[in-house]
C-alpha cells in the first residue's frame, strides 16, 4: 500500500498518463454540475467542489477545502465513452449493381478514466458482461474498452441518493481497477492512499513519486471508509428481490407510480448499466448514401415495444414495471448479476423524483406472500 | 454532382414527383426551413419538381400534386374552404409546424372571445372576416403525416421528403425531449437549477436545443406519446410556480394540442 503525497505528485500522475498516450477523462465542472470530460491539468478537476443529491434535485456546493474528488458522482456516468449515445455503425454508397460499404478509418481509443467511483466500476463490469461476454461480442464496445485504464477513487462521502452499500458495490472498490485511490484531507496534509489492481496500474504508479504508506495513514483510510459505509442516503433491501418482483406483476403500486412517472426515460439514460439502443437506417434525398446509426433507447418509450403492428407496453405502469423488474430481477437471470449498482442517478435525475429504493419498499408492503416462506423459512432466491 | 451520377445510372428520364407548398395562418417560418435547406435543396430539385412554392418562385404548375406541405392553421371561412380544395389536388398531404398540427400560437384566441380582440385591434372591425377559433388542418381534412415544431426542424423535413421519395416511413421520434437532452450530455436544467422545463412531456425533434442554452423547453414540438402533464404540472407547483404560471407554460405554441389544452384548463379552473 502506497501513499501519494500532495497535489504535485498528482500533476505528475496526469503527465505520466498523457505521455503514455492516454486521453484522460475525469470530473470537471460544467453547466452547474460535475461532468466527466477530457482533463488536461489538475485545474480542470472540481477543486473544492461538492454536490448535493436528493430525489429530483441536485446542486453544487463549495466545500471550503482543496478536495479534488469531494463530490459524489456526475449526472452522466462513464457509459457515454464506452457506449456512445449515438454512433454510426456503418455507411454505404449505392453502386450500379448494389452497394459498397465504406471503409471506416481506424480509430484508436486509449482512454484513462480518472475518478471512477466503485459503483461506476461495477457499472462498467455489468456492461462488459452485456456487450463482451456470451456468444456475441459487440465490436464497437470492445474497441473502446480494449485499452481502457481505470483509476478509481473511493467514496469517502456518499451522497443523498447513494445506496451502494446495499448493492455491495461500494463505497470501497474491491476489484476492476488498475489503480485505486483514497483521498485523505487532514488539517495540514492532503494525500492519497493508492492501491494497484493490475500490472498496468503498477507501471503507472512506478513513475509517480510515492512512498510506502505508514500504519497510521492506512488506519486513517480504513476509518474513513468504514464510516462511509454507513453514510448512504438510501438503502435497499435486496433479499429475495428477484422472486419479489416476479411475484408482484399485478401489484397496485405500479399504477400509483404511473400517476407520477412521466415516461420521459431520464432514469434509463443516466443509468450506468442500461444498454438499450435502437438502430436506424437513414438515406439522403438521392438515396445514394445510407447510414446505419445506433442510439440510446429506453423501455420507457412506446416505440421500444413496437412489434408486428402494435405496441406491447402501452401504459406507463407496464413500462416502469419492465424497467424495475429488469434492473433488479430478470437481469440476474439474464446476466448473473444485478442491473443496479446503487449509484442513485435515477433518483436524483428523475424530473419528478421517483425513488427506486422507496418503490421497492412499496412493493414489499402489499406484496403477494411468498409461497415458500411458510414451508422453508428463509428462502434462498438463487436455488 | 451526386445528381449527375444518378442520371448516368438511369438512362431514361424518370418521373419527378410534384411538390407543392401551401400557406394558411402562419408566420412563414416553416416554409423558410425548406428554403434554408441550401445544399439539400439542390438535391430536392433534382428529385422533385417544385410545382407550387410561392415563397420561392412565381412559377406555378397545375395540380394534382404528389406531395403537399401545408403550413398554417385555419382561421377564416375562406381558408376552411381552401384547405378542402388543397386536399382534393394532393396525393399526400403533410402538415408542417405547430400552426398546422395544433393551431399555433394564434390558437390562444380559442380560449377567449375573438370578437373582443377584433374590436380592440382593428379600427373597422366590420371588415374582419374571421372564425372564432384557430384550428389544426386535421380538424378539416384527412392528413397523411404531421411534422411537428415551431418552427419545424430542417433535418426532419429532409428526412420526411426522403422517406416520401423512397416510399418508407419517416424516422421522426415520438419520445421525450429529455432523451435527446441526455444523449447530447446537457445537464438537466430542471433538476440542477429548478427551471420549469416542458421536455418530459414534449416530443423530441429539435435536438433539445433550449436546455443546451440553459433554459427550459417551451414545448415547441407538442405533446410526446404518453404524456403525463398532470404529474409535471404538480411538480411545477411544488417547485414554487403559481397556478397562473403553470397554466401559461402549457398554453404556448402548442397550447391547443389536446394534452396541453387539458392541462392548462385544469390549472385555470382548479
Ligand atoms: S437503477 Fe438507478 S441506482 Fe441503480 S444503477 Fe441504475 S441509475 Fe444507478
Ligand atoms: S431497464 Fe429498460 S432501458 Fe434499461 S436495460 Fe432494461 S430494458 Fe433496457
Ligand atoms: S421514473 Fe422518473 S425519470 Fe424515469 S421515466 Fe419516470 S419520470 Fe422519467
Ligand atoms: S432539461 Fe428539460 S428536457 Fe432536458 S432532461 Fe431536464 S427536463 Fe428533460
Amino acid at each position: 500500500m502506497i501513499a501519494i503525497n500532495d497535489r504535485e505528485s498528482f500533476t505528475i500522475l496526469l503527465k505520466v498518463l498523457q505521455e503514455k498516450g492516454y486521453t484522460v477523462i475525469g470530473p470537471t465542472v460544467q453547466g452547474q454540475a460535475i461532468v466527466y470530460d477530457k482533463i488536461d491539468s489538475i485545474q480542470d478537476l472540481p477543486v473544492g467542489c461538492g454536490d448535493e443529491h436528493r430525489p429530483g434535485g441536485y446542486s453544487l456546493r463549495k466545500r471550503g477545502d482543496g478536495a479534488l474528488f469531494g463530490y459524489v458522482v456526475g449526472p452522466a456516468s462513464f457509459k457515454k465513452f464506452l457506449f456512445p449515445p449515438s454512433q454510426k455503425l456503418w455507411q454505404a454508397k449505392r453502386t450500379k449493381d448494389g452497394f459498397d460499404v465504406q471503409k471506416e478509418k481506424k480509430e484508436r481509443f486509449k482512454m484513462a478514466f480518472l475518478g471512477v467511483r466503485p459503483c461506476e466500476i461495477q457499472g462498467i463490469m455489468v456492461q462488459v458482461q452485456v456487450f463482451l461476454k456470451g456468444n456475441y461480442v459487440d465490436s464497437h464496445y470492445q474497441k473502446r474498452r480494449k485499452d481502457n485504464l481505470i483509476i478509481a477513487v473511493n467514496c469517502s462521502e456518499p451522497g443523498g441518493t447513494c445506496f451502494c452499500t446495499s448493492m455491495h458495490t461500494g463505497p470501497s472498490a474491491k476489484a476492476g481497477f488498475d489503480l485505486c485511490l483514497t483521498e485523505i484531507i487532514e488539517e495540514k496534509r492532503h494525500y492519497f492512499v493508492a492501491e494497484t489492481g493490475s500490472p498496468g496500474g503498477e507501471v503507472i504508479l512506478k513513475e509517480v513519486p510515492h512512498c510506502e504508506a505508514s500504519a497510521s495513514e492506512l488506519k486513517h483510510r480504513d476509518q474513513i471508509m468504514d464510516k462511509a459505509e454507513n453514510l448512504m442516503g438510501r438503502t435497499m433491501d435486496t433479499s429475495g428481490i428477484k422472486e419479489l418482483l416476479y411475484r408482484n406483476r399485478d401489484h397496485p403500486q405500479w399504477e400509483k407510480i404511473a400517476q407520477r412517472c412521466l415516461s420521459c426515460a431520464n432514469c434509463t439514460m443516466v443509468c450506468p448499466t442500461c444498454f438499450c439502443s435502437h438502430v436506424t437506417e437513414g438515406t439522403d434525398l438521392t438515396a445514394q448514401d445510407v447510414q446505419r446509426v445506433r442510439s440510446w433507447d429506453s423501455c420507457f418509450t412506446s416505440d421500444f415495444s413496437y412489434i408486428h403492428g402494435r405496441h406491447v407496453r402501452h401504459s406507463t405502469s407496464a413500462r416502469y414495471r419492465q424497467w424495475m423488474t429488469h434492473k433488479l430481477a430478470s437481469w440476474i437471470d439474464q446476466f448473473g448479476m444485478s442491473g443496479c449498482v446503487g449509484c442513485g442517478r435515477c433518483i436524483t435525475w428523475c424530473p419528478v423524483g421517483i425513488d427506486i429504493t422507496e418503490e421497492v419498499r412499496n412493493i414489499r408492503l402489499g406484496s403477494v406472500p411468498n409461497p415458500n416462506d411458510s414451508a422453508k423459512g428463509v428462502h434462498d432466491e438463487n436455488d | 454532382m451526386v445528381i449527375k451520377k444518378k442520371q448516368k445510372s438511369l438512362p431514361h428520364k424518370k418521373y419527378k414527383p410534384k411538390l407543392a407548398v401551401f400557406k394558411f395562418a402562419s408566420c412563414d417560418g416553416c416554409q423558410l426551413s425548406l428554403l434554408d435547406c441550401e445544399d439539400e435543396l439542390l438535391a430536392v430539385t433534382g428529385e422533385i419538381e417544385i410545382a407550387h412554392f410561392l415563397e420561392a418562385s412565381r412559377r406555378v404548375l397545375d395540380g394534382p400534386y404528389d406531395l403537399s406541405l401545408v403550413e398554417g392553421s385555419i382561421t377564416t371561412p375562406h381558408d376552411a374552404k381552401r384547405i378542402r380544395d388543397v386536399r382534393k389536388i394532393s396525393r399526400t398531404l403533410v402538415t408542417i409546424g405547430a400552426c398546422a398540427t395544433a393551431g399555433g400560437i394564434q390558437a390562444l384566441r380559442n380560449f377567449k372571445d375573438v370578437k373582443e380582440f377584433v374590436s380592440l385591434v382593428y379600427a373597422r372591425p366590420q371588415y374582419i372576416s374571421t372564425l372564432a377559433t384557430s384550428t389544426p388542418i386535421v380538424e378539416h381534412v384527412p392528413v397523411d403525416f404531421e411534422l411537428r415544431g415551431c418552427p419545424i426542424n430542417k433535418s426532419q423535413l429532409v428526412e420526411t421528403i426522403s422517406a416520401f421519395l423512397q416510399g418508407r416511413k419517416p424516422q421522426t421520434p415520438t419520445s421525450s425531449v429529455c432523451m435527446e437532452c441526455k444523449r447530447r450530455g446537457t445537464v438537466c436544467v430542471m433538476v440542477a437549477q429548478q427551471m420549469a422545463c416542458m421536455g418530459p412531456v414534449t416530443q423530441d425533434g429539435c435536438g433539445a436545443i433550449c436546455p443546451a442554452y440553459n433554459r427550459g423547453c417551451y414545448g415547441c414540438f407538442g405533446p410526446k406519446e404518453t404524456t403525463n402533464t398532470e404529474s409535471l404540472a404538480k411538480w411545477f407547483l411544488e417547485m414554487g410556480m403559481k397556478k397562473e404560471e403553470v397554466m401559461r407554460t402549457f398554453r404556448g405554441f402548442n397550447g391547443y394540442a389536446p394534452e396541453f389544452r387539458q392541462e392548462s384548463e385544469r390549472q385555470e379552473m382548479g
